[in-house]
C-alpha cells in the first residue's frame, strides 16, 4: 500500500503525579529509553524499534491522564492541507511552534468531539533504531523490561463517538476497522487505522470528556506477553486483567496501570488491515466476547477505571 | 534480612461493619485485596482513577500518599476523604466507601 495523508500515531503526552517512579515503570519495565528532556521538566521516551526521537512525553501534574495525542503525516503538504480542511470542516486549529516539543517540528493542534487534543506534525528528528541502515543486527543489547518495540495505539473515552468517527474517516482519512453498535444501531465503540494495522486510535463512548483508557505498545508474541506478566509480578505492577485475548483486533493482551493509574497495555498479535475491507461490527450484546474473548464479561474496571 | 514486625490495625468499613488488618506498611486497598476481601471497589491501585474513594470517619490516624487533584480536592482531603490505595493507617480506623462505578454504556 502506499501512504500518504496520516502515517502513524506518532507521540503521546501522559501526565504522571511524580516523575521519578514513573520513569522507573516507563524505562526499567516496559523498556522505553530516555532520549531527553526540557526545562518545563517534560521527559521524552521512545521504544527501541523507533525511529523518530520520541514517541512518549511525561509531564508531572497533580492529575494524571493524557494532554494530547499527535500522529506523523507523509508530508508537510499534507500537514498544511489538514490544517485548510480541518478548520473548513468547523474546527479551531491551533499552532504549536517547532520545538516546543523538543525535536519536533510545527504543530497543529485540535479538540475532537469527544474532547480529545489531537495533534498532527510532518517533521521529527530521527535518531534510529540503534541498529543502523546497513546490514543491520535483528535487535539490540542491553534492553530492559518488557523490551517494548513501539508505542501503538490508544484508547480513548469521551462522549459523541459517531460525531468522532466522521471526523476520522471524512477529515484526516481514517478506516473504520471495527465498531460497536448497541441494539439500535447507534455506534458506541470505534476503532480506526490510518495504516495497515487493525488500530491507530479507538474511542468508546463515555459521558465524561477527555478520558485516557489506555496508552498501547507493541510486544511480538504471546511468550513477550507472558515475560511482560512475568515482570508485572516481579515489580508488584497492578494489573488490571489478562493476559487474555481481545475480540476486537484479535489482540492478545494484558492491562495493567502506570504509578499514577494511567492504564497501559502490551499486547502482540492484530490482524493486517486493508482499506478495500469491510468493517467489522460488535453487537453489545456479545461486547463482553468482543473486549475480552475467553471470560466472555467485561470486568468492572473495562469501562469505568479511566483517567 | 528480617524487617522488625510492622503495627497492625483493624479497618471497619462503616456499612458492612466488616473488618480486615492493615499494616503500617500497607494501604488499606491493598490490605483488603491480599485477604480477598470486598468492600471498597479496585480501580487503578495508583491514585489516579478515584475509584476506591474513602471517607475515614473521625479525625487523623493516617496518613496519604500522592493522589489525583482531579479525585480528592482540597476540601475533600480536609473531609477525610482520600483514596483507599493511597491510605496508610496510624491507629484503627472506621472508613466508608464512597466510589460508585460508574457505568459508561448501556
Amino acid at each position: 500500500m502506499s501512504f500518504s495523508g496520516v502515517m502513524r500515531p506518532g507521540h503521546c503526552s501522559i501526565r504522571v503525579m511524580e516523575m521519578e517512579p514513573a520513569l522507573t515503570h516507563y524505562v526499567e519495565r516496559l523498556g522505553l529509553i530516555k532520549t531527553g528532556e526540557d526545562r518545563q521538566g517534560r521527559v521524552y521516551l521512545k521504544a527501541w524499534d523507533e525511529h523518530d526521537v520520541f514517541s512518549i512525553v511525561l509531564r508531572e501534574a497533580d492529575a494524571p491522564g493524557m494532554d494530547y495525542m499527535g500522529f506523523k503525516v507523509h508530508s508537510s503538504a499534507d500537514l498544511d492541507r489538514f490544517e485548510v480542511d480541518l478548520r473548513a470542516y468547523g474546527l479551531a486549529v491551533e499552532r504549536m511552534p517547532a520545538g516546543e516539543l523538543k525535536g519536533c517540528g510545527h504543530r497543529i493542534r485540535f479538540t475532537i468531539p469527544s474532547g480529545h487534543s489531537i495533534e498532527l506534525y510532518a517533521e521529527k528528528e530521527r535518531v534510529g533504531n540503534g541498529l543502523g541502515y546497513r546490514n543491520p543486527h535483528p535487535w539490540p543489547e542491553g534492553l530492559k523490561g518488557m523490551k517494548v518495540y513501539r508505542y501503538d495505539h490508544c484508547l480513548l473515552y469521551g462522549p459523541r463517538v459517531p460525531d468522532v468517527a466522521d471526523l476520522f474517516t471524512g477529515v484526516l482519512g481514517f478506516n473504520l476497522t471495527e465498531r460497536v453498535v448497541t441494539p439500535d444501531q447507534s455506534m458506541i465503540g470505534a476503532f480506526f487505522s490510518c495504516s495497515n494495522k487493525a488500530h491507530d486510535i479507538a474511542f468508546i463512548e463515555h459521558p465524561e470528556p477527555n478520558k485516557f483508557h489506555h496508552a498501547s505498545f507493541m510486544l511480538m508474541t504471546w511468550e513477550e506477553v507472558l515475560h511482560a506478566a512475568d515482570i508485572m509480578g516481579m515489580h508488584e505492577i497492578s494489573i488490571d486483567i489478562g493476559p487474555t485475548r481481545h475480540g476486537i483486533t484479535r489482540g492478545r493482551t494484558i492491562y495493567f496501570f502506570d504509578p499514577s493509574g494511567n492504564r497501559n497495555e502490551v499486547f502482540c498479535g492484530d490482524y493486517t488491515w486493508y482499506p478495500d475491507r469491510d468493517p467489522i461490527t460488535w453487537d453489545t450484546e456479545q461486547l463482553g466476547r468482543a473486549i475480552f474473548y475467553h471470560d466472555r464479561k467485561l470486568n468492572e474496571n473495562f469501562l469505568s477505571v479511566v483517567t | 534480612m528480617n524487617t522488625p514486625p510492622a503495627e497492625v490495625y483493624r479497618i471497619t468499613l462503616a456499612d458492612s461493619g466488616e473488618a480486615f488488618p492493615c499494616t503500617a506498611r500497607q494501604n488499606v486497598l491493598a490490605a483488603m485485596e491480599s485477604l480477598g476481601r470486598k468492600g471498597i471497589p479496585v480501580g487503578c491501585r495508583g491514585g489516579g482513577c478515584g475509584i476506591c474513594r474513602v471517607q475515614v470517619l473521625g479525625s487523623g490516624g493516617y496518613r496519604t500518599l500522592k493522589m489525583s487533584r482531579a479525585q480528592v480536592s482540597v476540601e475533600d482531603a480536609a473531609a477525610g476523604i482520600c483514596l483507599a490505595c493511597k491510605l496508610i493507617p496510624e491507629r484503627d480506623l472506621t472508613v466508608r466507601a464512597l466510589g460508585l462505578l460508574r457505568k459508561a454504556i448501556m
